[in-house]
């Protein structure tokens, strides 16, 4: 029952939040200087005053500025995210295209950096001052600090140029019709590079939080309590430390789930990779307003839902924060 | 049993390896950056949306590097000797891509209807010099003119006047309908498949008009947004044709000297790009001569050509490229020389006012294009502040004349009256687009040259006119001109005639083959 009333609460307040962004988000990028109209007949070469106005009106950009607030929060609340006129298809469909790519590469990464850097943090913590925390440490500072597209471009020269074991770009092998498991596998190819690139970053930050985090609550009373009583040293990392180190490491990882949709901007560039940061910059470049307004609505969106999830993980990590809440 | 399941397994993971996907001869990869908004050409030229639709749309002309006109739509044409009728004929048998027949009636349609209603620079043309068009017989199209218009025979390529369908559009909202998203040409390749985000598959129109061509079966334009990456992609063999600005121009000698890669220039004379920096003359130090003279002087245009742009293009001795019709070379010409600047500078009374130069936000290349003049100038003394924004922004402020200088480049477009003129004639001062006189240039004598260049068939009349306009605008100096742009497309040797006609890519596939 507690636990119910504690979601609608969440949810009706993450409604309440959804709605304001959205309108903050219309007038954000209403602000930007940049007119639709413009860059669309900019780029063609030439233009005159006769092709501005038709392409304002196509675009719905000759109303007044408070009458397509309506129409944009109107369709809105209809769960219809509008229709870009640049590419002429309609938002939502834009955005389900774009959608497994995303979700493909970001997922990965975040499987593996959750994984991956959980337990190397727990190893480097378990072996303070070994060498082999020396070199976690080190490895995961250096990734840690490498700006991103240089390990983009590197392992690109190294992976594909130098060794020719795999691809640089893309997200399949184009012409090649594969299908089925030969797919899946030519795709697991393309994957790997972005992949590692994007999870590297945050496989770093989750060794160094895990790492500290373990550290801190390794000197706890209750810990020398439990070695006090005769527990093995693995019950207690498991059962006493980990579990509570890993709190800060779930609240960044919703942080970084939230970024699922919208944060690979930099990898699926340098990657080609057909994603929804791509589509998200092109759109802000081209000041392509509904496809913007689209992205960001549908990030919004999952940053709340991760943030409710997140939560709900607390109270199962942790009883002791419902029992109080 | 147990083996030749190892061979199926083997098999597998060599077909996701790539070895068995081996390319067949007749598929072409080919970058696209950016990916285009729209292939529909009627309603879009932009620079990408031109490459890949050039191969799908036609034009009634196409054009030889010497900008000659071709044979496309029109397999001939006469021109009455007052210069006032136009008549084309049409070749036979030419099909739409969803098997209708192409008649004269379509070209009626783009001329009159459809593209003088979208297209920006098609309208002027029909609003302004042609009586009426006709569809004499079915393979007949006459163009009566209202005064004699030279640059007609150079506006008819597939860019400035692509033939549309009018089954399809005649009767509909032009914009919104929903055939722009499968365009439908007459030209030799068919839209197959656009995976927005990834790629667009063009593959062979069988019906295709000209006997034998074209010969590669299938295009595959890949949208790669990494300058970097596409190069890597260029060396690993998954990409085969860079076109035109899809690498950086470090690049260019590195990925020509490859083994297997060659490297052309050509194919940009319909263009013949000129990057210049625009000045804003309505007033203050700018809107004297004598001051933009100096800085002309000033500015060290070859530092920029060697430096800058590694090589690539010439530096250009006025408004008119030299690689197109009309140019002259007799008029002022600007040497590098400070002192020279320094003197005419004091001379204009410049007293220490800060200029705000607006960069051209194309990347890395303009930037430090901008600081090199920037520095140029301080040397002599003149304040320069750089002043950045993205591509909006820059479309934004440089239409709206909210600058003192801003680099930009423009499209020469095969004739002085379409490309050249429009930057400065009077008639054009206009605020809302980039390629209009933004500057607000204003000399009656260059309005006049330039009409009467236009309304005139004869060519040495023409060039007259031409010389002696270029000779007044390099001594007033309107902008500053930088650079004629050269642009190398970068692709295997095996695949042969790629780059035969003034547009080069854009056109190119119908007659290009593969080894």
């Amino acid at each position: 029952m507690n636990l119910i009333m504690f979601l609608l609460g969440r949810v009706a307040k993450g409604v309440v939040v959804l709605m304001a962004i959205a309108i903050l988000n219309f007038l954000l990028i209403h602000a930007a200087p940049g007119d639709p109209a413009q860059v669309m007949a900019g780029q063609g070469g030439a233009a005159d005053e006769e092709l501005l106005q038709q392409l304002r009106v196509q675009y719905g950009l000759d109303k007044p500025f408070l009458t397509q607030l309506g129409i944009y929060a109107g369709s809105y609340l209809q769960f219809d995210l509008g229709f870009s006129y640049r590419q002429q298809q309609s938002v939502l469909s834009l955005i389900m295209d774009r959608l497994p790519a995303t979700l493909l590469l970001t997922g990965s990464a975040f499987v593996i950096s959750l994984l991956v850097g959980t337990l190397m943090g727990m190893l480097a913590a378990r072996r303070q001052g070994h060498w082999s925390d020396g070199a976690i440490t080190t490895v995961s500072l250096m990734f840690y600090a490498t700006p991103l597209f240089w390990i983009a471009l590197m392992s690109q020269i190294i992976f594909s140029l130098k060794l020719g074991w795999l691809p640089n770009v893309g997200y399949e092998t184009i012409g090649a019709n594969l299908s089925g498991f030969a797919r899946m596998l030519d795709i697991g190819r393309h994957l790997i590079l972005p992949a590692m690139t994007l999870g590297l970053f945050f496989t770093a930050v989750y060794v160094r939080m895990m790492r500290a985090s373990m550290l801190q609550v390794a000197g706890s009373d209750f810990v020398k309590t439990a070695r006090a009583k005769g527990l093995s040293e693995g019950v207690i990392l498991r059962h006493h430390i980990a579990r509570n180190a890993i709190l800060p490491v779930v609240t960044l990882a919703g942080l970084q789930a939230g970024q699922l949709v919208g944060g690979a901007v930099l990898t699926e560039t340098v990657f080609a990779w057909p994603g929804i940061g791509r589509l998200m910059f092109d759109a802000l470049t081209q000041r392509d307003y509904p496809i913007l307004l689209g992205v960001f609505f549908i990030s919004s969106a999952l940053v709340i839902g991760f943030n409710i999830l997140t939560e709900l993980v607390y109270r199962i990590v942790d009883p002791r924060i419902g029992a109080q809440g | 049993m147990k083996l030749s399941r190892y061979a199926f397994a083997a098999a597998l993971c060599a077909a996701a390896m790539g070895f068995t996907a081996a390319k067949a001869e007749s598929v072409v990869h080919v970058v696209i950056e950016p990916e285009p908004p729209l292939l529909m050409q009627g309603l879009a030229q932009n620079a990408p949306t031109n490459t890949i639709a050039g191969n799908i749309y036609e034009g009634l002309l196409r054009y030889n590097q010497k900008l000659e006109p071709q044979p496309s739509l029109a397999k001939s044409w006469e021109i009455s000797d007052d210069g006032l009728t136009y008549v084309f004929h049409l070749q036979e048998g030419v099909k739409w891509h969803d098997g209708q027949p192409f008649t004269a009636d379509d070209v009626v349609f783009s001329l009159d209807v459809f593209l003088r209603e979208v297209h920006p620079r098609w309208r002027p043309i029909t609003d302004n010099q042609i009586a009426s068009v006709e569809a004499v017989d079915p393979l007949t199209v006459r163009i009566v003119l209202k005064q004699p218009f030279g640059p007609l025979m150079t506006a008819l390529e597939v860019a400035s006047a692509p033939m549309i369908p009018k089954h399809i559009y005649e009767g509909t909202d032009f914009r919104t309908n929903p055939a722009n998203n499968t365009p439908i040409g007459t030209g030799p390749y068919k839209l197959q498949e656009w995976k927005k985000g990834s790629y667009i598959h063009l593959v062979r129109n069988t019906d295709y008009w000209l006997a034998g061509h074209p010969k590669i079966d299938e295009i595959y334009w890949q949208v790669i947004p990494d300058a970097a990456a596409r190069a890597v992609a260029f060396e690993t063999g998954t990409i085969d044709v860079l076109p035109a600005g899809s690498v950086d121009v470090y690049d260019v000698a590195r990925l020509s000297a490859l083994e297997g890669a060659c490297m052309t220039t050509g194919g940009w004379e319909m263009a013949s790009p000129i990057a210049w920096i625009a000045v804003n003359l309505r007033e203050g130090p700018l809107s004297d001569k004598t001051f933009r003279q100096g800085l002309m002087h000033a500015i060290d245009r070859n530092f920029g050509q060697e430096v800058v742009w590694n090589g690539l293009g010439r530096v250009p001795t006025g408004p008119i490229a030299s690689t197109t019709r009309f140019y002259d070379p007799a008029v002022n010409i600007y040497d590098f020389d400070p002192d020279k600047a320094r003197e005419l500078i004091a001379q204009s009374g410049y007293k220490g006012e800060t200029i705000r130069l607006l960069k051209l936000p194309y990347g890395e290349i303009w930037d430090r294009w901008a600081e090199a003049v920037r520095q140029n100038l301080l040397d002599v003394g003149v304040n320069v502040e750089l002043v950045s924004s993205d591509t909006a922004g820059w479309t934004q402020k440089t239409s709206d004349w909210d600058f003192d200088m801003t680099f930009n480049f423009l499209y020469q477009l095969g004739d002085p009256a379409i490309g050249v003129s429009r930057s400065y004639v009077s008639s054009n001062i206009a605020k809302g687009n980039p390629f209009g006189n933004v500057g607000g240039y204003s000399n009656p004598a260059v309005d006049a040259l330039f009409a009467a260049a236009s309304a005139e068939a004869d060519e040495a009349v023409r060039q007259a006119k031409y010389s002696e306009v270029q000779k007044i605008l390099t001594d007033e100096l309107p902008v500053l001109w930088l650079l004629e742009m050269e642009q190398p497309t970068i692709y295997r040797c095996d695949i042969k005639d790629l780059v035969t006609t003034a547009i080069g890519v854009n056109d190119g596939f119908r007659d290009a083959w593969r080894e």
